[in-house]
């Protein structure tokens, strides 16, 4: 194990220091395949860029026009700079905006027509033999009983195959790639595609918007309860390319479904850009749990190379009653730009967002989220653990807005950051917009006042202060874990094997 | 940089109607420094990240809006303390009811008369240029500018009583701009008190720069017109093992903004900075905004913020603590909160953290929300009348923020005043 090369403060243990250490150690994703054939559209990016991306996903002319508009729009646009990120110009005429592995464009028989150097990525993938027939697209392929967890994997730009396709049809639940959804679900894309992030939303977004090849796509009917976790795993291969997927998940009343999403990427010594937009739409009653473990390739010890990450991740709770929760677990990318947010607009829903996120070397992460309240009695919790190591910078960004009509409303927002070495650096920049007196926020990064009625309980039974603190702050720390699906929780807790001890605002 | 364009014309547009006072050589230079600060900077507009929560159009126009004045209180704020007094009506000096200028322990001189003074020409200006990074003040480099008069205090031993500097005013229509400078050498004390609404449109700058082991005690009072305006700057620069504590109390006022910018240059210094608000009504709109530096290893630094606000009143805070390289042992603490008496007020907060020392114990919180129903039953079940309840709970909200008064005359004679505020404010 790499020993990491710092002064320690007082009070933070080894093991924390380990799992720090093992963290920055070489990265395990890291191959590259560059002997797999792939399909660039030119560099740059121009009006043609975008209606070749849409002829090759043979998309309807709306989606060409939609695509078209919001390029239009994206080159009246400018770079954000407000996030405290310091990072190198991007040339985004110097992209390929568009790679495909080149057997995917006549889909294969067999598994042995299939590009041996692609099956080899899945299996170092770890992914099963008979869902590699799947992605690779081998026709007629049949996925193995047992395995409950439905993949969808992003390759570059495109999806290369969704697993577990019938038995999902069989519970009326559509889980395949954006593309495919355009051109066979075109009404629930018309319908919803866009109308939690515009295509005007940001830079980024919209940039995507133009852009996006692929992704994935979630239709939950009334009142179904999918079956099993979906999963999407999104992987860049390709030199300078960028990766703009795109994902729509739709829970329709009454619903629920648990989302995962990974991401890996080689090992570059340049910078590779992935800016994606999430949007989910939840409609009363419905239930959806969206969880990310992200470990892109950070970039090496010096900052050479690693993805950036700009994405835009937005849920909207359209219903009464309607809940999200986000569990994020960041800990790759060389620059994170990322804020899951809620829009908390039916009466009595729910948003959560737990978050850990850990920069190493030279890593930079400015991430948090946005709790829009605008329903009555709506109720959103934040609990964000930041860690640095090495020479990272790592910010919490946070927006908690409480609108006028949003009364009895509630919000907890728990921020804590550790710093590991003294070349790091923890930031927290939250906003906080309170618009009637109904409703009550509260906004602690300490860990004195964690939770002070927590507290006084521990502290009334005996217990010292310091014994007390431990025991909140531990309890919220499982709890970002706990919020994890099983199929995640043994990754993050691997990742994430740190204590809390001395924890700072 | 170029600036956007709407930003530029805005910015042109205003300086065009600026005239410099007329002064002494060193100062003529300072304001032109200043002035030339504001044309690279341009003026501030809603767009900018630290006017996100509050509109600057009214500070920033040519002309200012026209305020009410409301009489002078029989008992006007620290009228009790024996402090040393200076008057400025609608920002002219008013020797008749000011003290005579001198007093042990300091050396006092009026801006508008400076001469060649070394030490305020070594100064003036310097603190509020050091402070435009990594935020931006235009507003401070104009007022630096533009400043008629002011207070040039050179504290050289423990000075004998408090200066009070009181705002006094008559005009409807006064746009007023001072700026003072205090220097205090190692070890020296002093305590200044400023209090009143100033003027229909009030800018004010004060400079402060703290020697090794100094002492700067600051208490004000923001006058109660309802339709003044102002904004205020602080800039400070704190020395080792030195203390600089200053406390605002804000009643009324259409707009207030006062910035509070200090920078903790000497180990094992403290920096206190707090206030206290409270608002009535859509016309009032206060913004708190602070921004410390730790530069150094083992200091100690407090914001505490109280906003009460009613009838769509809003509040808003800013506060940064950035922890530099190096400033290890660092004790940044923040808290700010609102008591929201009704559902039409507005609390907007950002509170920030940004720490690049892992030995650091930086906290803060926010919190906002109505009175604790709990306590106003319980207050009530012993026969409290609701209205007293109510002024008995939202005193003790801010009593936090008044505890950071040293003297506890000056802290009790505020209080009173916000006593009678509240049970004027009741329904």
């Amino acid at each position: 194990m790499a020993v990491l090369d710092v002064d320690v403060k007082e009070g933070v243990d080894q093991e924390t220091v380990d799992a720090v250490a093992q963290l920055s150690g070489a990265y395990k994703y890291g191959w590259n395949d560059d002997e797999i054939e792939m399909d660039y559209a030119p560099k740059g990016l121009n009006t043609d860029i975008v209606e070749l991306i849409s002829g090759k996903n043979e998309e309807p002319r709306w989606m060409t026009d939609w695509r078209l508009s919001a390029y239009e729009r994206w080159t009246g646009m400018s770079v954000p700079n407000w996030a405290m990120l310091k990072l190198a110009d991007i040339d985004f005429q110097d992209l390929y905006y568009y790679a495909r592995p080149k057997s995917m464009e006549v889909k294969p028989k067999s598994l042995d027509e299939v590009d041996p150097k692609l099956l080899e990525t899945y299996k170092k993938l770890g992914i099963p033999l008979s869902e590699q027939a799947i992605l690779a697209g081998v026709e007629g392929a049949v996925p193995d009983e047992g395995r409950k967890v439905a993949v969808d994997a992003v390759f570059d730009s495109v999806s290369v195959g969704t697993t577990f396709q019938k038995e999902l049809a069989k519970a009326g639940v559509i889980f395949c790639s954006i593309s495919e959804a355009i051109r066979e679900h075109p009404e629930l894309v018309k319908k919803y595609l866009g109308t939690v992030v515009p295509p005007t939303d940001n830079f980024y977004a919209t940039l995507n918007s133009a852009v996006f090849s692929d992704g994935s796509f979630v239709y939950i009917p009334p009142g179904v309860r999918c079956p099993m976790e979906l999963s999407t795993y999104f992987r860049i291969n390709a030199e300078n390319t960028g990766q703009f997927e795109r994902t729509l998940i739709i829970a329709d009343k009454g619903s629920y479904v648990s989302y995962l999403e990974g991401c890996t990427a080689p090992k570059r010594d340049v910078a590779q850009l992935h800016a994606a937009v999430v949007e989910i739409i939840i409609e009363e009653d419905a239930e959806v749990k969206y969880s990310t473990v992200q470990n892109w390739y950070p970039g090496d010890a010096e900052g050479r190379g690693g993805i950036y990450n700009f994405v835009t991740k937005r849920a909207d709770c359209r219903g009464d009653r309607a809940k999200i929760m986000w569990t994020q677990v960041e800990t790759g990318s060389a620059v994170t730009w990322k804020y899951p947010s809620c829009i908390l607009r039916g009466d009595d829903s729910q948003g959560e967002f737990y978050s850990i996120a850990i920069a190493n070397n030279m890593q930079q992460a400015d991430t948090g989220t946005k709790m829009i309240h605008l329903g009555k009695r709506t109720k959103s919790r934040i609990v964000s653990k930041g860690i640095s190591a090495g020479k990272a910078q790592n910010t919490y960004r946070g927006l908690v807005s409480m609108h006028p009509k949003a009364k009895e409303s509630r919000n907890y927002t728990q921020c804590d950051s550790l710093l590991i070495g003294s070349e790091c650096g923890a930031h927290t920049v939250p906003y906080i917009e309170v618009k009637n007196n109904s409703s009550r926020v509260e906004h602690e990064a300490t860990t004195s006042k964690v939770d002070d009625e927590q507290l006084f309980y521990c502290r009334s039974r005996g217990m010292d202060e310091e014994e007390a603190v431990a025991l909140v702050v531990n309890g919220f720390c499982k709890e970002v874990l706990q919020a994890l699906p099983m199929e995640f929780a043994m990754e993050a807790q691997a990742l994430v094997a740190i204590s809390l001890e001395g924890s700072v605002g | 940089m170029a600036l956007p364009q709407r930003k530029q014309d805005a910015t042109d547009t205003r300086l065009a109607a600026v005239t410099l006072p007329n002064g002494s050589a060193w100062l003529t230079k300072a304001r032109n420094a200043a002035l030339g600060r504001v044309s690279v900077m341009g003026l501030p507009a809603r767009r900018d990240e630290y006017w996100r929560f509050t509109d600057p159009t009214t500070l920033v126009d040519a002309a200012a809006i026209d305020a009410d004045v409301l009489p002078i209180e029989d008992n006007p704020e620290f009228s009790k303390n024996d402090a040393l007094r200076v008057v400025f009506v609608d920002g002219v000096f008013d020797a008749a009811a000011s003290d005579d200028l001198s007093l042990a322990g300091v050396t006092m001189t009026r801006l508008s008369q400076a001469e060649d003074i070394t030490w305020a020409a070594d100064l003036l200006g310097t603190l509020e240029e050091r402070g435009q990074k990594p935020v931006e003040r235009p507003l401070a480099a104009l007022t630096t500018a533009m400043a008629t008069d002011g207070l040039l205090i050179h504290v050289t031993g423990q000075a004998e009583r408090a200066i009070h500097i009181r705002y006094d005013r008559k005009n409807v229509g006064a746009d007023v701009s001072l700026h003072h400078v205090v220097k205090l050498d190692a070890g020296t004390t002093v305590t200044v008190l400023e209090s009143g609404a100033g003027a229909a449109r009030f800018a004010s700058n004060m400079e402060v720069d703290v020697a090794d082991g100094a002492a700067f005690h600051h208490v004000r009072a923001q006058g109660r017109d309802h339709g003044r305006r102002m904004n205020t700057h602080i800039f400070t620069r704190i020395g080792e093992g030195s203390t600089f504590k200053s406390f605002t109390l804000s009643v009324n006022g259409a707009m207030t903004r006062n910035d509070c910018i200090m920078e903790i240059v000497g180990d094992d210094a403290t920096a206190h900075v707090s206030g206290a608000c409270v608002g009535d009504g859509e016309g009032f709109h206060h913004d708190d905004t602070v921004f410390i530096t730790h530069d150094a290893v083992g200091c100690e630094s407090r914001q505490v913020f109280k906003k009460v606000l009613r009838n769509g009143a809003v509040g808003v805070f800013q506060g940064k603590i950035l922890v530099k390289h190096g400033a290890q042992k660092t004790d940044g603490y923040q808290i700010s909160q609102s008591l929201l008496l009704d559902g039409d007020s507005q609390f907007l907060a950002k509170p920030e953290l940004e720490i690049y020392a892992d030995d650091v114990a930086c906290s803060h919180g926010s919190t906002s929300g109505a009175i604790d129903e709990d306590a106003l039953f319980y207050l009530r079940s012993r026969g409290v009348p609701h209205k007293t309840a109510t002024t008995l709970l939202t005193l003790s909200f801010l009593a936090e923020a008044l505890q950071e008064i040293a003297d506890e005359a000056l802290a009790e004679d505020l209080r009173d005043r916000l006593a009678g505020w509240l049970d004027r404010h009741q329904h």
